[in-house]
Parts: C-alpha cells; sequence; structure tokens
C-alpha cells in the first residue's frame, strides 16, 4: 500500500444499543485508487460509509480523512470536509419534488455563488458525462432505476469531490445498466483524479473495476487483496462469496436448532 | 410550477388573508367606530355597581363615549371605584352625574353620564361628584314588598 | 393462579412504565427539535423563495376547504342561531352570536383542525417519504443541513398560513351568517350589523382570535413536522406517523384552545 492514503482507518469499533457492528477494522484507501468493501448484506458495510461521513461516530479507534480526524470534528468542520465528498446513495436518494436538472444544479446553487449561466453549462456537462444530458426536464419519478442512479451520480460529482462513496450502486440494476454504471464509476473515478470507494455485494461487477478489494464479514475484515489475488484465492469465505455458492463459512440457515428436534417438540404439543 | 406563478398566488392568498383580517376588524369588529385616539380617566364611585364588567360602554345621551377600564374594591370606604375611560373630544361639566343603567329590562349594564350646568369641566383624573348605583333587582323587590306590607297595616 | 395474576399486574406496571418513558423521551426530543428549528431558520428566511413556496402548499392549497367549510358553518350558525334567538324575540342580535362564535372559538378551532388534517398531514407524508427513501440523510452528506432546508421552511409555512386562513375562515364564516340571517331569513340588515359592531371589540375578540390561530399554527405545523422527521424510514411507519399528526394536532388544538380561552376570557 502507498504511504499518501486519502482515508485511514485503524482498529475502529462501532456498536448500536449493545449489538456490535464494527470490530476493530483496519482500513487504508489510497489516493486516486478505486477501493471496494465487499461482504453480504447487513455485515455492516454501509455503517462504514456512514462513519467516514461523520454521521455515525465510532465507539472506538481512529478515522482520518485527508489527515484530519472525523469523529473529533464539529458541526461546521463535518460540513466542510462533506463539501468535498460525494455520495451515491442504495437507491440513489434524488430530490423527488425538484427535476433531474434541479438535482445535479441542487449543490451548485446551495454551496457556491455560481451565475445561473455557469450552472447551467456545468450541470448539463455533469449530465452528458452520464449520457443522460437529453433528460434534465424529466421529473426522478419518470426515470428507470438505472437512469436515477446515474443521475445521482453526476449529483454526487456535481462540486468534483475528492472522496466519491457509493453505496451498493448495482442494487436491483438489469445487467446492461450495471456494466454501464460499472463503467461510469471507473471513468469517472479516472477523469476526477478523485478517489472512489464502493461497497456492494456484486462481486462479479466489482472486481472488474476496483484497484483493490476489502471483504468484510461479521464486523471484521476476513479478506483482502487487488482482484486477481481475490480470484485466485484460497479462503473458503473469498471462494463462497466470488462463486455465490449457498453454503459455506456463511450458512444458509439461520441459527436454529436441529429441524428434527423442533418438530419432535411440536409433535409432543400437540 | 415556476417560481414567479408560485410568488403570484402566494401574494394573492396573503392580500386575501389580510383583506380578511381588515374585514374583521372594521366591519364585523369596532376598530373603526370605537376605538379612541385619544382617552383620559375619570373615576367614579358608587356603592353598588350590579353587574357591571370591564370594556363595558360609558355612554351619554346614548352615544358611546367611554369604557370602563377597570373596577376595584375601595377598602376605606367599602365602595367600588369605577376608572373610566373617556375619549379625548368630549368634555363634561364638573357636576356630571353618573348612574349604573340597565340596556332592555335584562341587558347588559352600562354607565350613562348625564351632563350638569356647572362652567368648569372635570379635568383627567377627577371623581365624579354625584353617582347612582345599579339598581339590583332582589332589593327593589325587597322594598316594594317592605311597602306594600307598611301599607296593609297603616289603616288600621 | 395468584402468582399469573401477580405476574400480570408486574407487566402491566412495567408496560405502563415503559410507555410513559418513551413519551416523555419523545416530548424532550421534540422539544430539543423545536429549538433546532429556530436556531436554524435564519438559514431559512435567507432562502425566502422555500417558506413561499411552503405558504403556497400548505396555506394556498388548504383556500378551498376552509373558505368552504367557513361558508358552511356560517350559514349553519345563521340557520341555528336564528331559531334559538326568534324565541327570545331576539332575533337581531343573530349577527352578534355568529361573529363572536366565529372570531373567539370556532374560525381558530375548525380551521385549525381542517389545516392539521389538509397540509400537517401532507408535510408529514412529504417529510417521512423523503426521510424513508434517504433524501434527508443524502441532503446531510451533502453538507445541507436538513433542518434548515426541510424542516423549517415547512414550519414557517405553516405558522405564517394558519392566522391568514383562520381569519379567512371567520370572514366567509361571518358572510355565510349574513346570507342565511338576512338575505334568506330576512334579519333586519341593518341591526345585524350595527349589533354586530355594537358587541364584537377588535382588541378583546378578533385580536385574541387571532393569537389563538398563530399558537395552534404553531404546534400543528411543530407537530407535524417533527412527526415526518421522527417517523420510521418504512411505508408503514409513514403511514402510523400521518395518523398521529392528524391525532395529536386535534388534541393538541383542542387542550390548547381551553387553557388559552380560560387565560383570555377569563372572568368577564
Amino acid at each position: 500500500m502507498p504511504a499518501d492514503s486519502l482515508v485511514k482507518i485503524s482498529d475502529i469499533n462501532f456498536a448500536y444499543d449493545d449489538r456490535d457492528i464494527l470490530k476493530g477494522i483496519n482500513m487504508d484507501i489510497p489516493r486516486g485508487k478505486l477501493v471496494a468493501i465487499m461482504g453480504n448484506s447487513g455485515c455492516g458495510k454501509t455503517t462504514l460509509l456512514r462513519l467516514i461521513g461523520g454521521q455515525l461516530r465510532p465507539t472506538r479507534g481512529t478515522l482520518l480523512v485527508d489527515g484530519e480526524s472525523v469523529p473529533d470534528m464539529n458541526h461546521r468542520e463535518l460540513y466542510d470536509m462533506r463539501r468535498r465528498m460525494g455520495m451515491l446513495f442504495q437507491f440513489g436518494a434524488l430530490f423527488t419534488d425538484i427535476s433531474v436538472y434541479d438535482n445535479v444544479a441542487y449543490l451548485m446553487r446551495e454551496h457556491t455563488n455560481l451565475p445561473e449561466e455557469l450552472i447551467h453549462d456545468m450541470v448539463l456537462m455533469k449530465l452528458n458525462a452520464v449520457g443522460l444530458r437529453g433528460a434534465h426536464h424529466l421529473m426522478p419519478s419518470e426515470l428507470s432505476g438505472g437512469m436515477a442512479r446515474r443521475v445521482a451520480l453526476a449529483r454526487a460529482i456535481a462540486l468534483d469531490p475528492m472522496l466519491i462513496m457509493y453505496d451498493e450502486p448495482f442494487a436491483g440494476l438489469d445487467p446492461i445498466s450495471m456494466g454501464v454504471i460499472g463503467q461510469l464509476i471507473r471513468t469517472l473515478n479516472d477523469a476526477l483524479g478523485a478517489t472512489t470507494l464502493l461497497v456492494t455485494h456484486d462481486v462479479q461487477e466489482a472486481l472488474l473495476i476496483v484497484d483493490y478489494v476489502y471483504f468484510v464479514s461479521d464486523g471484521q475484515i476476513v479478506a483482502q487483496g487487488t482482484p486477481d489475488e481475490i480470484r485466485a484465492s484460497s479462503d473458503p469465505f473469498v471462494h463462497q462469496f466470488v462463486f455465490g455458492e449457498a453454503d459455506g463459512p456463511v450458512h444458509f440457515h439461520y441459527p436454529a436448532v436441529p429441524f428434527q428436534q423442533e418438530l419432535l417438540r411440536g409433535g409432543a404439543r400437540g | 410550477m415556476s417560481r414567479k406563478l408560485l410568488d403570484l398566488w402566494v401574494g394573492f392568498f396573503v392580500v386575501i388573508g389580510i383583506a380578511a383580517l381588515l374585514f374583521l376588524a372594521l366591519r364585523v369588529g369596532n376598530l373603526s367606530s370605537a376605538n379612541f385616539a385619544e382617552t383620559y380617566p375619570l373615576i367614579a364611585k358608587f356603592d353598588n355597581i350590579g353587574g357591571l364588567k370591564v370594556r363595558g360602554p360609558v355612554k351619554s345621551a346614548g352615544v358611546v363615549v367611554g369604557r370602563v377600564a377597570d373596577i376595584r374594591f375601595d377598602p376605606q370606604t367599602y365602595e367600588a371605584l369605577v376608572t373610566l375611560t373617556i375619549d379625548g373630544r368630549y368634555q363634561f361639566p364638573k357636576d356630571t352625574f353618573a348612574s349604573i343603567l340597565t340596556a332592555g329590562l335584562l341587558g347588559e349594564q352600562y354607565v350613562g353620564l348625564d351632563a350638569g350646568g356647572d362652567d368648569k369641566m372635570l379635568k383627567p383624573g377627577d371623581v365624579f361628584a354625584k353617582t347612582q348605583s345599579a339598581v339590583v333587582l332582589e332589593k327593589l323587590i325587597g322594598q316594594f314588598m317592605f311597602n306594600k306590607a307598611a301599607e296593609g297595616t297603616e289603616p288600621k | 393462579m395468584a402468582e399469573k395474576g401477580s405476574l400480570a399486574v408486574i407487566e402491566l406496571v412495567r408496560s405502563i412504565g415503559h410507555r410513559v418513558n418513551s413519551s416523555v423521551q419523545r416530548l424532550g426530543f421534540a422539544a430539543r427539535f423545536f429549538v433546532m428549528i429556530l436556531v436554524y431558520s435564519g438559514q431559512s428566511f435567507r432562502r425566502l423563495h422555500l417558506t413561499i413556496r411552503e405558504i403556497y402548499f400548505s396555506g394556498f392549497q388548504s383556500l378551498l376547504i376552509i373558505l368552504v367549510s367557513g361558508l358552511f358553518i356560517g350559514m349553519v350558525l345563521g340557520m341555528q342561531g336564528y331559531e334559538t334567538l326568534q324565541r327570545y324575540g331576539s332575533s337581531e342580535a343573530l349577527g352578534v352570536l355568529v361573529a363572536l362564535s366565529l372570531t373567539r372559538e370556532l374560525g381558530p378551532v375548525v380551521s385549525a383542525l381542517l389545516f392539521a388534517s389538509r397540509a400537517g398531514s401532507s408535510i408529514t407524508a412529504e417529510i417521512g417519504l423523503m426521510k424513508a427513501t434517504e433524501q434527508l440523510t443524502a441532503m446531510d452528506m451533502m453538507a445541507v443541513n436538513p433542518i434548515a432546508r426541510v424542516v423549517a421552511p415547512r414550519f414557517w409555512g405553516g405558522v405564517i398560513s394558519m392566522p391568514l386562513l383562520a381569519a379567512l375562515f371567520s370572514a366567509i364564516g361571518v358572510f355565510g351568517g349574513y346570507l342565511v340571517g338576512v338575505v334568506l331569513i330576512g334579519v333586519d340588515e341593518g341591526a345585524f350589523w350595527s349589533q354586530m359592531q355594537g358587541s364584537v371589540d377588535f382588541r378583546f375578540d378578533v385580536w385574541n382570535g387571532i393569537v389563538k390561530s398563530f399558537v395552534f399554527g404553531v404546534a400543528v405545523s411543530l407537530i407535524a413536522v417533527f412527526e415526518g422527521y421522527d417517523a420510521t424510514p418504512t411505508a408503514e411507519g409513514v403511514s402510523s406517523s400521518i395518523k398521529r399528526t392528524v391525532v395529536y394536532s386535534a388534541l393538541a388544538i383542542l387542550a390548547l384552545d381551553f387553557v388559552l380561552t380560560s387565560f383570555m376570557f377569563r372572568g368577564l
């Protein structure tokens, strides 16, 4: 790993009430790279993004973004940092009451004093980058899932952020849209000179575009490596995950008493 | 919807809302007539005010010339101290007679002012020299029955 | 058996305690939320068009229901009032009856109840859905404060709209009473208006009614934005928040009305 990392996470713990979500995560996200965090549903990936964005505070550990400690920031410092971040939410989270154009223009109007003509050009440029310049007048309700995701992507990069975070960008998309989004994530990262953090469980799609992968399971990092290393890995968890096997280290069944026993008990009661 | 159209409708809404307020103030309420620009206080002492209430009208010759501002009990004289605010346009002579009257048979009670003939006028804060208390129905009936009883016994 | 009974009692006490605890907690959260709205209001007033937009949605769009209900309530008051008053031979006091009941009570209270179910519920639904679709989180992540940007304008839009709607309700109600009393039944027009003017005091009756509707506006708007913001981000969560907005608003309006009335019209 190169020394210059944009996000540096060491020994992060996080608990909701008494439930441990993250248990001692260490992670380095180097500048300019596209890093994926993978894991099965509910393993704390989204929580990790929230921690980096400062919406949640870790119970223990240090978290540095661009050399500054996120958990120690006050409200104003957090907002200053978030202006340099772009985030794509799971289902886009477009503002449904304004048009595609206004969605993308939102941050420019909110955080800059640019004249409206300049904003107009910038919005069309961003929409062009995701291939939706022609759809600028539509409302979010008129878009398909894949298009909405692309608009949200254009909104996330509106202010040329240094760090772009994606929360399940592939969820619920058809294969074509998936490929489109995947390529966009890669090209936008390289074109903007940004750093990208991708949270997903779509292994095949992600392995095509990322530089480095972390596997998270049960709040811990269980494997990491470049896509080639991952494909070649003999780790049973990685193997199960990459090839989508139903049973392995991650069990198909939710923990329960053996079925036979339960049936017998039920019979006794009846 | 464009912002201009939206502004227009909101402007329309606010204008008719304020128009409704003005209607309530001027047409329904008494802001146009009974809100005296300049007033001065006068004090009247009554043995009994009956059902007189704060904000009740003060009338002279049937015209509203002021309002009852305050009613208090005077522990020294055991009288009611009634403060009236009178429209600054009207002056009353020193010997004006203040009485508590009832509008109609069972209507609200008000203070009536009967102007006297004195040359000097009442100044702000002055006290009425002559007052007449409210007529209390029970007392009236009691008096009437007493008189009747007295009449009945006399000839014997 | 007895043991089972005592267990049930303990369980009952425990659930009551739990309910009290959580409602006090919610109340505290609501109070803190109110303070936050006030703190971030400056930010939202600098973008006045946000608040103007909300006045359009909660005020202007409630006009129809307010005007129609006001007109009908005024007409019913005229009819019922005449029926009662003419028994005592004082049908000229119809104007007083209609105007006083509208400006003091019915105008503020009924328009606030209508406002809660028309505008309050839609504010809750809007904010709740924004929360359910992560729009509020997205806003926060984009360094835009959702309280300043989404909540405060809706709150102020409601607070500004409410007194205007109540005034419109009372005004059209008086007109409705006039229609039935004077035009339809034939009460003397001069007596209708002059008795009304003689007995309705601006400061005492009209102004107190406006103060009431302002207080109701604050209460309903706060409940609406709070329930939306506090909604469980699911479809059922949002729908039960909407239900709570309407129920709590109605209760708050009626309770506040009692308190305000006893302060305003006490001993007079």
